[in-house]
């Protein structure tokens, strides 16, 4: 059995002042001001962008998106259709790129694989019991290995809230190094469900541990409980991974999932991400939407934007 | 051959939405059929209440003045109407400028209601006024207008919720308020009015257990019974005056909560 | 797996630009007439000087309109209409339907809120996000939250049966025009007083379109009057002798004479004078907010405000972090054309203060400080000065103890609280100081400690009608807003 400090001598540069405890004690991570954070966020929001640069931002919309399908009630038939749509989201313009990836639940993922293959659609995953996160470790851990088995290019985990939210937060952190270690070639997105943290200053907790832990990415939501993305809660947690990045030198992405549904809400998240991160981050590399009808109102702005008119969600596929 | 008019049916002002009694009953009152509202009216106008009330406590006092003085435009707007279900032009007019009076007070309350208080030790204290929640209001039989908006602007302008009992005998005027109301920007719920026999409704509300205070001033004979019902959950009873103008009538249905906070490196 | 190593490996470069749009407010929605007289007993008429002088937008040099040069003769008309107003009929009005005169004009200055933003920084240079957000919205509270006051004055001032002083004379500078003569006039109306406002020379166009707004709210004539000119109207009408009150809002130098003028006067007087507030920022505190704070503090409205966070005491312990995050900051503000919605700096308001600003930066310079400016293309026409931070400050240099009213910081350290009290005091004025610390109690210990009449903790340039706004010392004597606002306006017979 593995002594409980190997993950932790393993683990990436911590950020200055920040020590992993022994008890369930975080120092000095600092505090985020709720006020002043929604305050900033708001008048980002009302920033206008040029006419050329909105067709890039909606390009770049369209590239960074994870479309994602988490239902109960998926099968092989809705997930070929949404690879389909990945893959070339607008069959009457040429010219729209496909997405990110498509983010799907285990079982679905050799489907997603095959569907795409040849493309450059990524086949992302979500693991570790997700969206609750309430399983023994062995269980999630197992579940990442079968995913990656399966093919999956991407992981999306979970942190286990119940232990953030008493104070265990060696537990979550341990729990991801070892998934991150399950992952293997795979890159992991670190769900923190933003929506049951309760402040910012918790979400900012979250934030630099799952980057000490090892994140590849962090993202806020699982999409299943409300809120999930906002612009606040993704300011606060660029802001870490800013922080995290001066300190450490170490990139860290950062994906917005559920809740943004208009092409306007998305430029909105670039201009936050471009005014707190700057050009480097703004690549599908460092930063994703999770979305679903995201897709389709994207879709209809750039042909706003290239004919001048005003579009009907007739013309655009539903899949 | 002159031209039939389109006849107003009186209904209940209940969550914003002009409902009919649930028990399909009216009652005959100034020449009208008027919405006889039975005990589940007032249950459900008490609800909605309770509902509205959260947001609109939360509301800035700027909104909330803002929105009462909004109400006084509207009146303003129907004058003639008021005038023809109340003694007439004078009254509605008072009761315009009693509503601006009351309006103005919003964002003032706190300064002249409450304070920080110099305590003997290194803490900060300040005691702030809150609205009470839910309030009944039993409204005056007369004046059909002046009375109402006497007993309910006060109730408003603190962040509380109204379930008002309208006249019995003149429940007009209160139902052309409601109209004024419904067209202010008033979060539905926040006012609710209910017309009916104030002898049937009356006991209902003063032992709803999720009411915080009832304003008796209307009641008539029942009082003493009232208040014993109103003590089951420690209601704040008030009995008003009929034309009283005054910000310690707002008082009396707000709480003050005190704080403490230690004043130390 | 080789596809799925080409999938994982394919890169996607980066966006190599990015750049946000011209977002004009549109201008049309002004009407600028080709000149505006005085504005005397409900009407404009021409100046008895047969002066004119322009008004100039600063971010183009643009001519807007010319106005009156108010002289001697005009102030004293102006102040006889305040007078006859007075005795004639707003001293006798009750006091309800004074309220709604106020209420009145709270709800048009509501109505045409787009006409006087635009207007606004038009004629004064600031960004139309901050007239459109801040200035005009305050302005129109400001009205509202006094409507209320004049019918229940005797609850402001329980026992001691206050009574209006009569006709007050109020001279108002460039920085918030309108926001500036919504705080004098409106509780100096709300108060039952009768007044002759005078705008500064550099932008007085607000206050003309007031006056329009006073005429649709049928305010009875001459319960306002505004006189425009340069300082010599604002001289006349501190020397006339049938003004009961003079409430100024400027720089020191001039309060400080005012003060002597009206020595051994009845006139009452309230100052609201310049300031040098200490920002401060314990180690502690939410970083990433205290920086906007900061930058908020002294980049709004291009550092023109008498209570600006121009110093920055930062807490030695976080100094590097601060002032990295602080520069990175400044790199993404936006400086240009005020009617763009995307500005966050503006114009300097004129060539005078420009080269004011230019002046104290130079001795900053000179005197050993490190500038830092980012990179800013500054428009050809107009008045500009780049987002500008001093470090390496010591308390003694002319940039840490003068006024510069200009988008300068200079930053300072300090080691403890108490370090940081005294070198905030530590200056003759006293107009607002800044406090960010997550700590509670610290707040309060320090807010206990500064000597300065507005405290802003965890936040900063926070305004609102209800709350009590003035100075210590040499900046100013007397309070605008809540209901101390009201004090200066009125007398008490008990």
């Amino acid at each position: 059995m593995r002594h409980y400090t190997d993950p932790m001598a393993h683990a990436p540069a911590l950020p200055r002042g920040f020590e992993l405890p022994m008890e369930p004690r975080l120092p000095r991570i600092g505090s985020v001001d709720a006020v002043a954070l929604e305050e900033r966020a708001a008048t980002l929001a009302k920033r206008s962008i040029k006419k050329d640069s909105k067709l890039q931002a909606f390009d770049l919309a369209v590239r960074m998106m994870d479309l994602t399908t988490l239902e109960g009630a998926d099968t092989p038939g809705k997930v070929a259709a949404l690879c389909s749509k990945a893959m070339r989201p607008d069959p009457v313009d040429p010219s729209v790129p496909s997405v990110a990836a498509v983010c799907v639940y285990p079982n679905l993922v050799p489907v997603a694989v095959q569907r795409l293959r040849g493309s450059t659609v990524k086949v992302a995953s979500v693991a570790t019991a997700f969206p609750s996160g309430q399983s023994p470790l062995a269980v999630k851990l197992a579940d990442v290995r079968e995913a990656v088995a399966f093919g999956a290019d991407e992981i999306d985990m979970v942190i286990d809230r119940g232990a953030f939210l008493s104070g265990r937060y060696a537990k979550v952190y341990d729990e991801i190094v070892q998934v991150k270690e399950a992952c293997g070639e795979a890159h992991l997105k670190v769900i923190l469900e933003t929506g049951e943290l309760g402040t910012y200053d918790n979400v900012r907790r979250a934030s630099l541990l799952a980057m000490a832990a090892g994140a590849d990415f962090i993202k806020t939501s699982t999409g299943k409980v409300s809120p999930a993305a906002t612009l606040p809660v993704t300011l606060c947690m660029l802001e870490a991974i800013r922080d995290v990045h001066d300190e450490t030198g170490r990139v860290v992405g950062m994906k917005p999932a559920g809740g943004i549904r208009t092409a306007k809400q998305a430029v909105q998240y670039l201009v936050v991400l471009h005014e707190t991160l700057g050009l480097q981050w703004l690549t599908p590399d460092l930063f994703r939407f999770g979305a679903s009808s995201l897709l389709n109102d994207v879709l209809m702005q750039i042909r706003k934007q290239k004919t001048g008119q005003y579009q009907s969600s007739d013309y655009f596929t539903l899949d | 051959m002159s031209r039939l008019p389109v006849r107003k049916t009186y209904k209940l002002f209940i969550g914003g939405a002009f409902p009919r009694s649930e028990s399909g009953r009216t009652y005959e009152a100034e020449g009208q059929n008027v919405a006889r509202a039975s005990r589940k009216d007032a249950r459900d106008a008490v609800v909605a209440a309770r509902k509205a009330q959260p947001g609109w406590a939360a509301a800035t006092a700027y909104n909330r003045g803002q929105v009462l003085y909004r109400i006084a435009e509207m009146m303003e707007n129907r004058t003639a109407d008021l005038a023809a279900v109340c003694s007439g032009k004078k009254e509605v007019e008072a009761a315009i400028d009693r509503v601006v009076w009351y309006a103005g007070w919003a964002d003032k309350l706190a300064q002249v209601i409450g304070s920080a208080n110099p305590v003997a030790g290194p803490y900060f204290n300040f005691s702030i006024p809150e609205p009470t929640g839910v309030v009944a209001v039993l409204a005056p039989e007369e004046p059909a207008l002046g009375g109402l908006v006497s007993r309910l602007a006060p109730v408003l302008v603190g962040g509380n919720a109204a379930v008002v009992v309208a006249s019995e005998a003149h429940p007009l005027a209160a139902i052309e308020l409601a109209e004024a109301i419904a067209t202010s920007d008033v979060p539905g719920g926040v006012v609710n009015i209910l017309t009916g026999l104030t002898e049937e409704l009356a006991p209902v509300l003063a032992g709803h257990m999720d009411v915080n205070a009832l304003d008796l001033t209307g009641a008539n004979g029942q009082v003493a019974e009232l208040e014993r019902l109103a003590a089951d959950n420690v209601k704040r009873v008030v009995h008003g005056e009929v034309d009283e103008q005054s910000p310690w009538t707002i008082a009396r249905f707000l709480e003050i909560k005190t704080v403490w906070h230690p004043i130390g490196q | 797996m080789t596809e799925l190593e080409q999938r994982r490996h394919a890169p996607v470069p980066a966006l190599t630009e990015w750049d946000y749009a011209p977002a004009p407010e549109a201008r049309e929605i002004v009407t600028l007439e080709k000149r505006y007289g005085l504005f005397i007993g409900g009407k404009f008429v021409k100046p008895r000087s047969g002066e004119w002088f322009p008004s100039i937008s600063p971010s183009s040099e643009e001519k807007l309109a010319e106005v009156g040069q108010a002289n001697g003769q005009d102030v004293n008309l102006a102040v006889k209409a305040a007078r006859s107003a007075y005795e004639d009929g707003w001293s006798k009005l009750a006091p309800g339907e004074r309220a709604k005169y106020l209420f009145r004009i709270a709800r048009i200055v509501a109505e045409r809120s787009r006409e006087l933003a635009v207007l606004e920084s038009l004629d004064g240079g600031k960004p139309i996000r901050e007239s459109r957000d801040v200035d005009v919205p305050l302005a129109a509270a400001h009205f509202f939250y006094y409507a209320g006051w004049a019918d229940k004055l005797e609850y402001a001032f329980p026992n001691r049966k206050p009574k209006p002083l009569g006709v007050a004379g109020q001279i108002i500078p460039w920085n918030f025009p309108l926001l500036m003569l919504a705080w004098k006039i409106a509780p100096a109306l709300a108060a039952g007083n009768t007044v002759v406002l005078k705008p500064a020379e550099t932008t007085p166009l607000s206050a003309l379109l007031f006056a329009d707004i006073c005429r649709q709210a049928e305010l009875p004539p001459g319960v306002v009057n505004i006189v425009t000119g340069d300082g010599r109207a604002g001289a006349a009408l501190v020397q006339h002798d049938d003004v009961d009150k003079i409430a100024f809002t400027g720089s020191t130098e001039v309060g400080k004479a005012i003060q002597r003028e009206l020595a051994g006067t009845d006139t009452k007087l309230t100052l609201e004078l310049g300031g040098k507030a200490a920002n401060i920022i314990f180690d502690d505190a939410a970083l990433d907010q205290a920086v906007e704070g900061i930058v908020n503090g002294i980049y709004f409205n291009q550092g023109h405000v008498c209570c600006a966070g121009s110093r920055l005491l930062v807490q030695e312990s976080i100094y590097e972090q601060t002032v990295a995050k602080l520069k990175r900051r400044l790199e993404t503000l936006r400086l240009g054309d005020p009617l763009d919605k995307n500005t966050d700096i503006g114009a300097i308001n004129s060539k005078m203060q420009l080269d004011k600003i230019t002046e104290l930066v130079e001795s900053g310079k000179a005197e050993g400080a490190e500038i830092f400016q980012p990179a800013c293309r500054l428009p050809e026409k107009g008045y500009w000065f780049a987002p500008t931070v001093f470090t390496n400050v010591a308390q003694s240099y002319r940039i840490a103890q003068e006024e510069i009213f200009g988008p300068v910081l200079s930053v300072l350290t300090f080691r403890t609280p108490e370090e940081a009290v005294e070198k905030a005091n530590n200056t003759a004025y006293g107009l607002s100081a800044g406090v960010w610390t997550e700590k509670g109690s610290r707040i309060l210990w320090m807010a206990e400690r500064l000597r300065a009449g507005v405290v802003w903790a965890n936040t900063f340039n926070r305004f609102d009608p209800a709350s009590p706004f003035g100075g210590y010392k040499e900046s100013g004597f007397g309070r605008e807003g809540g209901r101390h606002g009201l004090e200066p306006y009125l007398r008490f017979d008990a």
